[in-house]
């Protein structure tokens, strides 16, 4: 299964703690960990289910290319950072 | 009288009470955060805070027998596919919240009801007191919100909402810039209301648009409805009609710029503003922070300035940074660059409660 770090920011308004999830895509895997923990979704994308504008995700040391989708796969191996991009301050 | 006062600021949440005479801080919430808008709801005690993180969007919080919690904040529905959806200056709409830009509660008789003004300019309402929100699809879907645009902000922005005290149903609300805005039947129909305003900085033949126009900030009198004032982005704007029409109020010393208006409870005449020098700068005029009052509905204005910098002050009050409380005396006001005033005379005297905060959005008294 796939590995996912959200940015330690994040933990101090919502409880994500690392996780491992199933999955082709980063969209798919990232549902997984929304499913029991639904608050965090909108922490992470936004209205419309695309990548908040200030996030980045980093899939196995290289950025999330398809920002709106999230269908960048994924293999059992990978590992996925959602971190917060210095755009956003 | 109120004796408790909330500033919302870049960095949190703070509360000051008055006791023994003064005024000071008691407490912060959500330190480090930028909280966004405050708001408390007479009719069922709840506190309701704004935030917008940075990174993670803009939220609501809660405050319910003392402990805050999340809840729902407005969403938008999916953008429909290959729809064609721009501003007025052709740029396109995102159909997501970008910022809570007002949060009111529906009439007295409506427990539980709340309008919140957003960012690019969805208006929102709960009737379980924030549990769920529905977008106002009357106003959205109607065809001259997309000649709205963004003033000071990307998009547009929804920045006052006004419940009639008359008739819960009617509600008016400011948009920058879209002009102000009317339903009577609780949001199912939406007129434009902003004759007679005018915006200088657009071509003449568009300059008296309705539905262009840049209001800051939207005020209803409780005592006499139909009288509204608005800053404008033009000046000083007066309607004593229930918005149908509206006049400009002119020779307003040292400047009739601003962002902030606030009106009597019990004397729709007089009126407080937070002036300041018009577009390319924002500052204070000559470095000296005022506050300019009437008491005649427009005709003449008092300079308000004792106990207030006169000194290289560079103090900006945004629209939603002046507050009066109910008895009318006491006003409020926080700024750009961290100071907080108040008054119990009206305006006559101010004392300075700190000039150390961070950077203000919004002041609210609260009981």
């Amino acid at each position: 299964m796939a590995r996912i770090v959200f940015t330690a920011n994040l933990a101090r308004h919502i409880d994500c703690p690392a996780n491992e999830a199933e999955g082709a895509t980063v969209r798919e895997a990232l549902e997984g960990v929304f499913r029991t923990n639904e608050r965090l979704r909108g922490y992470v994308l936004d209205d419309q289910s695309a990548l908040r504008r200030h996030m980045a995700i980093v899939v196995d040391g290289k950025p999330l290319r398809d920002r709106v989708a999230l269908s960048d796969p994924i293999s059992a191996a990978s590992a996925i950072y959602v971190l917060q991009a210095l755009s956003g301050g | 009288m109120s004796d408790r006062l909330l500033v919302s600021t870049r960095k949190g949440l703070f509360t000051i009470e008055r006791s023994g005479g003064g005024w000071r801080v008691v407490g912060a919430d959500f330190l480090g955060d930028n909280v966004t808008l405050f708001f408390h709801d007479q009719r069922s005690g709840n506190d309701y805070a704004a935030l917008n993180h940075g990174h993670f969007g803009a939220k609501l919080h809660r405050r319910t027998n003392g402990r805050w919690e999340e809840i729902a904040a407005p969403a938008y529905p999916p953008k429909p596919e290959g729809l064609i959806d721009r501003d007025g200056w052709g740029k396109d709409i995102p159909y997501s919240l970008i910022n809570v830009f007002s949060l009111e509660a529906g009439g007295p008789d409506e427990d539980g009801l709340l309008w919140c003004g957003t960012i690019p300019g969805g208006l929102f309402r709960s009737r379980d007191h924030g549990e769920t929100w529905e977008l106002i699809r009357p106003l959205w879907d109607h065809p001259k919100r997309q000649q709205w645009s963004g003033g000071g902000t990307d998009w547009p922005a929804i920045h006052s909402i006004c419940v009639d005290p008359r008739d819960s149903a009617i509600v008016r609300i400011g948009i920058s810039c879209g002009g102000v805005w009317e339903t009577r039947d609780g949001g199912e129909t939406w007129a434009c209301r902003a004759d007679g305003m005018f915006a200088a900085f657009l071509p003449p033949e568009m300059s008296r648009d309705p539905n262009l126009q840049d209001p800051h900030c939207l005020v209803q009198s409780a005592s006499a409805p139909d009288r509204l004032w608005v800053q404008h982005h033009n000046g000083i704007f007066r309607s004593d009609d229930g918005s149908a029409n509206w006049r400009e109020i002119v020779d307003v010393p040292p400047s009739s710029f601003g962002f902030a208006v606030a009106v009597h409870p019990r004397e729709p005449d007089t009126a407080w503003f937070a002036p300041a020098i018009k577009d390319e700068r924002r500052i204070p005029v000559d470095g000296k922070l005022v506050v300019t009052r009437t008491r005649d509905g427009g005709q003449t204005f008092d300079v308000l300035r004792e106990g207030l910098p006169q000194s290289h002050a560079y103090d900006v009050v945004y629209r939603h940074a002046m507050a009066i409380d109910e008895s009318g005396d006491r006003l409020a006001f926080a700024t750009t660059t961290g100071g907080l005033y108040l008054t119990e005379d009206q305006g006559d005297r101010w004392r300075e409660i700190s000039h150390t905060l961070p950077p203000a959005h919004a002041v609210r008294f609260a009981p």
